[in-house]
């Protein structure tokens, strides 16, 4: 049983190979994920604390145990500043510390700058720093993984409230399809962007209260495609099949009718997370997004637009978004194609007269 | 003799490197019928599109091809152009999609008068109108004006004729143009083409699957199996002494013998007063409510346990209407009683339990499996929903041996719908079916869409079912050859009500209402 339900159905297999055709899709999706796995591990490539070190003969491990400086025969018992001359003086005379490539964090102010900040690129900050002294390489990387996985979260949440309101209404149809259909309607006219910016005026919207109030508006674009789906298979024979075998509702349209709406909903996807990138960059840039400090790239952006004589915080910025959208449009790109059967032919088409030739 | 009017020699179609059509050598002369029969992927379509280059880029046509003085082999794209729909044209099979939805019926019969012999405004309209009249659509002034979805099916098949034969070709190619249409309409339309082609001089190239349509409508009948050509002569030569083994069996398909007698017991199914209703919407804001359509008539009707009870009918009388109202699937008035319960009684989950007693197979082949679910999954579905205690390997054996009995086997319940032909996949539907243990069956349309000889065994499987599992059986079809074959009685609908009902060879052989007349004489059954 479980080796049957394991296999994967020919049709999967056909779009898998589809996609593999496709070169563009192909390398993009590699590329993205090398840069997200990276991102997600983002402490250990740049951060202001050393990974592991060793100090008078003993292990110590600053990333993840807080040591304060007196334990390095500092004089104050707060938490240690390893990007202090002194404490680095310190380790040096007794152990060994390794450090993350890039020393520094997202938020570190560089206290030793020798140049006004913002700072153009050199070796000690590879992109230079930001108009606050911090290291824009760092806050890159950053604001990389949290733009990531808030579209992902968005874009999950998206995908089954979408799925579940569009497939309700388009399964059972009748009143309860033209109720569902006006109350999207009304709701899609409610005014997303002031409702941030009202918001922000009493609370400190955060990753979370962002990720909500987006969420309360983002499924509408799915329910359309859903609920067509849904319509068009509820008349279908083998729909009509496990009616008449005594199938309950959901189990008919978890088993029989999701199955087929998958294929438009899935073709939408990769539009919904480049779209929930391009919200959050947009509202941090107007500042109505996640709190200062955060690493964002719509507030580098921002920075860019403000510090125009330091044109490599703009050029970072858009250079970051442009690779970023541009990678995921391609594997979206892929993806649809992959799903749309007149294309999976043409690509079939194409090596079965290689094999011919061979 | 004189020349022929089409010549091909030694046609090959490839399509990607996989030949379909294998050395097809034909002639057909003016003012007569060539019909090319065989059963669904013989290759009949294939080769006579292939013949004026209509096939997707991807096939390959080799071989002589010649029409009158043109050598067919080497027209460009242009020229050919100014053969087709002109010298040459063509009827398809289905004629609800083959005319635009958005184009008057006029505009679109002028449309070929204008590329091919330049007619305009008044001149078209005229031609356009006489062209109604000689394909005899009645009123054609008005229907100039109508659009396709105001036709039916037949007129609509009409219409496909007048763009046809709008620039008077020497050739028609007709792709099964009858078979989307109901028996009685088919005799009309093929009596008109047969007209037509006399008037007009032209040769007509046949295709179709239905050897009783060809007997009598064709002059001369080409067999093909699997893209060759079995057998090729005169009709009767070919009908009364066939000399290639796959026409005989072609010949020898029609579903025959009759179902087991049966005791007469207390009905198994009751329907008193079952009738379907339609809501129609208003047509206005402040318009009255139109009445309801009504698609099922109340109706009467008993099945006793082992028997069947065969609907006859043709489309749009509310067979498969009636078929979802027993099966409780559509909102119908009055009474189905199973046994002791009264299924219209019951709703929600109190119904749902009572499912698995009676269970029905679609007409599609194609549309009633799920694609995405291997065999063993849509066969043991019902079972694990309604005996959810089954452990694995009781559901394996049960599935096993369901599959065995429908005659395929065990290794293909692993394997996905589309890797199956018609005829198979009508089996799994059969076995998704009968895993339940149901004591009714409703099949509406089985058949169908399956060939003659796939029909036939089907038939002789759904026959050996009933008598090993007293099954009974509510069979709708509009094929009075496989009604015979499988009903012990049968009941005739028209707009939905009956018409006539009785002990079925009774009815089949002294019909007494002038509808099943008509649907008797259309059908021609043998023997």
């Amino acid at each position: 049983m479980a080796s049957l339900s394991s296999r994967l159905s020919p049709i999967t297999r056909r779009r898998l190979s589809a996609f593999k055709a496709n070169r563009r899709a192909r390398v993009s999706l590699w590329l993205f994920a090398t840069l997200f796995i990276l991102s997600l591990f983002a402490e250990l490539i740049a951060n202001d604390k050393p990974i592991i070190m060793q100090y008078d003969g003993q292990w110590y491990f600053p990333m993840l145990v807080d040591y304060p400086e007196t334990e390095f025969d500092g004089f104050l018992p707060t938490r240690t500043d390893y990007l202090d001359p002194f404490v680095q003086q310190q380790i040096d005379d007794h152990g060994w510390a390794l450090w993350p490539i890039i020393p520094f964090s997202y938020q570190t102010l560089d206290m030793n700058m020798t140049r006004p900040s913002p700072a153009p690129p050199d070796s000690r900050h590879w992109l230079g720093t930001d108009d606050q002294g911090r290291d824009v390489t760092a806050r890159v990387i950053y604001g990389f993984r949290l733009s990531v996985a808030f579209a992902l979260a968005l874009t999950a949440g998206s995908l089954v409230v979408g799925v579940v309101v569009g497939g309700v209404q388009g399964y059972f149809g009748g009143k309860i399809d033209l109720i569902g259909q006006r109350f999207t309607e009304i709701w899609s006219g409610l005014p997303v962007l002031f409702l941030l910016i009202i918001l922000a005026s009493f609370v400190q919207p955060g990753f979370w209260w962002l990720l909500g109030i987006m969420l309360l508006f983002s499924w509408l674009g799915l329910v359309d495609i859903v609920r067509a789906e849904f319509l068009r298979a509820r008349n279908l024979e083998y729909v009509r099949a496990a009616k008449a075998m005594g199938l309950p509702s959901r189990l008919i349209m978890w088993r029989h009718v999701l199955p087929n709406a998958m294929v438009a909903t899935l073709t939408f996807i990769p539009f919904l997370f480049t779209g929930a990138i391009g919200t959050l960059t947009a509202l941090d840039f107007l500042g109505f997004g996640l709190p200062p400090g955060a690493p964002s790239l719509g507030e580098l952006a921002a920075q860019g637009k403000n510090n125009l004589h330091a044109p490599w915080l703009g050029i970072t910025a858009f250079m970051t978004l442009a690779i970023m959208l541009s990678l995921l449009v391609f594997i979206g790109e892929g993806l649809r194609d992959a799903f749309d059967p007149r294309h999976v032919q043409q690509r079939q088409a194409g090596p079965a007269q290689e094999t011919q030739h061979a | 003799m004189p020349n022929p009017l089409l010549r091909i020699e030694h046609l090959d179609v490839t399509f990607d490197s996989t030949p379909v059509v294998h050395s097809l050598s034909l002639t057909l002369h003016a003012g007569e019928t060539l019909a090319i029969v065989g059963e669904s992927g013989s290759g009949k379509s294939v080769s006579a599109l292939g013949m004026v280059n209509l096939l997707p880029s991807n096939a390959s046509v080799q071989g002589e091809r010649w029409l009158g003085d043109t050598n067919l082999a080497n027209l460009t794209e242009t020229e050919w152009n100014t053969v087709r729909g002109n010298r040459v044209g063509f009827i398809f099979q289905e004629p609800m999609t083959s005319l635009n939805p958005l184009h008057r019926v006029g505009k679109q019969i002028g449309e070929a008068l204008r590329l091919h012999q330049g007619l305009r405004g008044q001149a078209a309209r005229e031609r356009c109108k006489e062209l109604l009249e000689q394909v005899k659509l009645p009123r054609p002034d008005e229907l100039l004006d109508a659009w396709p979805h105001q036709l039916s099916g037949g007129q609509r098949q009409r219409v496909m004729i007048a763009m046809a034969i709008a620039n008077n070709p020497s050739l028609l190619i007709a792709d099964e143009p009858t078979t989307a249409l109901d028996v009685t309409v088919q005799q009309e339309i093929l009596a008109l083409l047969r007209e037509l082609r006399d008037h007009h001089g032209m040769g007509m190239l046949f295709i179709s699957h239905d050897l009783n349509l060809v007997r009598r409508h064709a002059d001369r009948i080409c067999v093909m199996y699997q893209g060759r050509i079995q057998e090729i002569g005169p009709v009767e030569q070919v009908f009364q002494h066939p000399q290639s083994d796959y026409t005989k069996a072609l010949l020898a398909a029609e579903p025959e013998g009759r179902p087991q007698a049966i005791e007469h017991t207390a009905p198994l199914l009751t329907a008193r007063q079952l009738s379907v209703s339609f809501k129609r919407p208003k047509t206005g804001l402040f318009k009255r409510q139109p009445p309801a359509f009504v698609a099922v008539h109340p109706i009467d009707f008993q099945i006793a346990p082992g028997e069947t009870l065969g609907i006859v009918g043709e489309s749009g009388s509310g067979k498969t209407t009636l078929a979802s109202a027993v099966m409780r699937l559509v909102t119908s008035q009055g009474d189905v009683t199973l046994g002791k319960d009264k299924l219209s009684a019951l709703t929600g989950d109190a119904l749902r339990r009572h499912r698995h007693r009676l269970q029905m197979v679609f007409q599609d082949p194609y549309g009633a499996l799920s694609p995405r679910m291997p065999v063993f999954d849509i066969v043991s579905e019902g079972l694990r929903f309604h005996y959810p205690h089954l452990t694995t390997e009781e559901v394996t054996q049960r599935v096993n041996q369901t599959l065995h009995e429908v005659g395929l086997p065990e290794s293909c319940a692993a394997r996905y719908p589309h890797e199956f032909s018609g005829g198979q996949r009508q089996r799994i539907a059969v076995a998704r079916a009968i895993i339940l243990e149901p004591e009714l069956l409703v099949l509406d349309e089985p058949t169908s869409a399956l060939d003659r000889t796939v029909q036939k065994q089907l038939v002789a499987l759904l026959r050996d079912l009933q008598a090993r599992r007293q099954l009974s059986y509510l069979f709708i079809s509009h094929d009075l050859a496989v009604v015979r074959a499988m009903a012990h009685r049968i009941m005739v609908l028209k707009d939905g009500e009956v018409v006539e009902q009785g002990p079925c060879l009774e009815v089949l052989s002294a019909p007494q209402h002038a509808y099943t007349q008509a649907l008797i004489a259309a059908a021609h059954l043998t023997h």
